[in-house]
């Protein structure tokens, strides 16, 4: 990146604007289609998903449930009815394939708020940024569910800003428009990325089933790497990007392992040399020797 | 040991800065999560007029299995169920009505308690006439214009669980002296809470409501008996026999509770056991039918 250029301005002199912004589209395409879909039956009357994302049934067949939501509910100590187990076990399935945090840059909706804040803090050129320790989700996380079992009461979803924007875009919003205000403003101004990257105890519940999932970002081709930083400068969870590119030396191979990756894909997108690409868990360690080999000959010749 | 004083200067400075952060992250989550369990105390509180769905449990359980999906809103053929949106009284996102707005027509197959994924409306409720959601109560007899001895009863005409839930209770009306009241009485036995009567009364504002029951139920203290109840069961009298009551009565005369009455010119019937209906065979009316007899007649009364 230059000194005070855009990221992924390489990637669109390479690849054209679309090509740059490949992912990025199809997440808001794949976020504003599953909305959608719950919209369909009260705007429209086309019942193909009833419910939110707590609980929802598709095709009046297919139940699914947030898996963070029916814990709340054990940790309440009510032990819910097999339709809502059963939704909940194919969500934790889903997401152990796809990656634990595609729920976040994939479907939540607040994740169009808060890269909205964080595309606004970069044109504005907003620096400050207050310090959260990023281990703070899980606290909150621990936090929510011994709230449930004291309480007996399912308490995190009285204010949960993730299930309370979508049930109130499917329900009606009341006062939670304000809500939505809150979370934009506190990443715009107050902490870069500080409601998904560093409170959100519903991601980092996603995080934890991330770290045993599947489909993986790879740095496939790091060595051909020319530290433009624009991947760092994108990602919102810039920490899980280095041990991946840059691990090479150290052993450590091209996969970026990290639950914390959202698999949103940027990387992707503003990489002008192609670096990034989706692959599996399971290439890691071929790729590791390929590219290591490949790094040390680059280097002695 | 000399070694490890040397070094310790920089691992402390960075012991202290993790033990400093951790106790931030601590303090602050700590303060999220009590404020949650206070808040969520007072969202327990469900308002008076807001009645939950057949098949929910007491507030305290509802809230507990509730993961508010809004299922049961979906599948409520007369859009009677809402979910409390960011604003409202009820807990966030919980399903409830307002029986004066739309109230339960208590549909045979109860699709809101089947839409419910988590049994927070209790699938084990399989009859309408067993739900529970509130008891209906004549909260205003001053209102009530059955109380002012003019005829309505439409409470006791809509009532779904006709002649059991409501019944009309005839009294006398001292202000005409001639006519009857036609009182409705709710009986908790029978009343499902569903609200129609609400709807319906005539009034601008409802003098018969539907409240939560633990509103509206008094509890007699546990140790109470009722006598003739015990009585009843026992087929005597479990203390003292009953004594025959000793009218002070004019010579000739005698007094036969619930028999025939004042009895003139006769000899005094020897004492009957009250707890034995007294056969009402020829019961002689205290007074003459002839209203002139009693005005001619000298003496006695």
């Amino acid at each position: 990146m230059e000194p005070g250029g855009r990221p992924g301005a390489e990637a669109i002199a390479q690849k054209g604007w679309l090509g740059a912004h490949r992912y990025l589209i199809l997440r808001r395409i794949s976020q504003l289609a599953i909305l959608g879909l719950f919209l369909a039956g009260p705007l429209f009357g086309i019942w193909l998903v009833k419910g939110n994302m707590s609980s929802s049934l598709t095709l009046d067949v297919l139940p699914l449930s947030d898996p963070l939501v029916l814990l709340q509910v054990f940790a309440a100590g009510h032990v819910p009815e097999t339709a809502a187990l059963l939704g909940g076990l194919i969500v934790l399935g889903f997401y152990l394939i796809v990656g634990g945090r595609v729920f976040c840059s994939w479907v939540c909706p607040v994740n169009i708020v808060t890269d909205v804040a964080e595309w606004l803090r970069r044109r504005l050129g907003i620096k400050g940024s207050a310090h959260f320790s990023d281990k703070t989700r899980y606290w909150l996380l621990g936090a929510i569910l011994l709230v449930a079992a004291v309480t007996g009461s399912v308490a995190w979803e009285l204010i949960n800003p993730v299930s309370m924007v979508y049930r109130g875009l499917v329900f009606g919003m009341g006062l939670a428009w304000g809500i939505v205000a809150a979370v934009f403003l506190l990443d715009l101004f107050v902490g870069r990325r500080a409601w998904c990257g560093r409170l959100c105890p519903v991601g980092a519940f996603y995080g934890m089933l991330g770290e045993a999932a599947v489909l993986r970002v790879s740095a496939v081709r790091r060595e051909q790497c020319d530290d433009c930083m624009d991947c760092f400068a994108i990602c919102p969870e810039h920490q899980v990007i280095k041990p991946a590119l840059k691990g090479a030396d150290k052993g450590i191979g091209p996969v970026i392992t990290s639950g914390h990756c959202t698999n949103c894909g940027r990387c992707i997108d503003v990489c002008g040399r192609d670096v990034f690409a989706f692959t599996t868990r399971f290439s890691n360690n071929s790729r590791q020797a390929v590219s290591g080999v490949n790094h040390k000959s680059e280097v002695s010749s | 040991m000399s070694e490890k004083d040397n070094n310790s200067t920089v691992p402390n400075a960075a012991r202290r800065r993790f033990l400093t952060d951790s106790l931030r992250t601590a303090v602050g989550v700590g303060l999220v999560a009590v404020s949650l369990g206070v808040y969520q105390r007072q969202a327990r509180a469900l308002p008076a007029m807001a009645v939950r769905p057949p098949g929910a449990a007491d507030e305290k359980a509802f809230q507990a299995a509730c993961i508010r999906c809004g299922l049961c809103v979906r599948d409520c053929p007369y859009d009677t169920l809402k979910l409390a949106s960011l604003g409202d009284e009820v807990a966030l996102g919980t399903p409830y009505f307002e029986a004066r707005d739309i109230p339960c027509e208590m549909c045979d197959d109860i699709p809101c308690v089947k839409a419910c994924p988590t049994g927070a409306l209790d699938p084990a409720l399989k009859e309408i006439e067993k739900a529970r959601m509130g008891l209906a109560v004549v909260v205003d007899q001053e209102a009530c214009i059955a109380f002012q001895g003019l005829r309505c009863e439409v409470c006791f005409n809509v009532c779904p669980v006709r002649g059991k839930a409501i019944t009309l209770n005839y009294q006398h009306n001292d202000r005409s002296g001639k006519h009857a009241l036609f009182i409705p009485v709710v009986h908790s036995k029978d009343c499902t809470g569903c609200g129609k009567c609400e709807k319906a009364c005539i009034l601008e504002e409802a003098a018969i409501k539907v409240f939560p029951i633990a509103l509206a139920k008094g509890l007699l203290g546990r140790h109470y008996r009722l006598g003739w109840e015990q009585k009843a069961d026992a087929g005597e009298a479990l203390v003292t026999p009953d004594t025959p009551h000793q009218y002070n009565l004019p010579e000739g005369m005698s007094y036969e509770h619930g028999g025939r009455g004042l009895i003139t010119g006769e000899r005094p019937l020897p004492p009957t056991p009250p707890s034995r209906p007294v056969a009402p065979e020829a019961p002689l009316p205290p007074f003459s039918s002839n209203p002139l007899d009693t005005l001619n007649r000298k003496g006695g009364l």
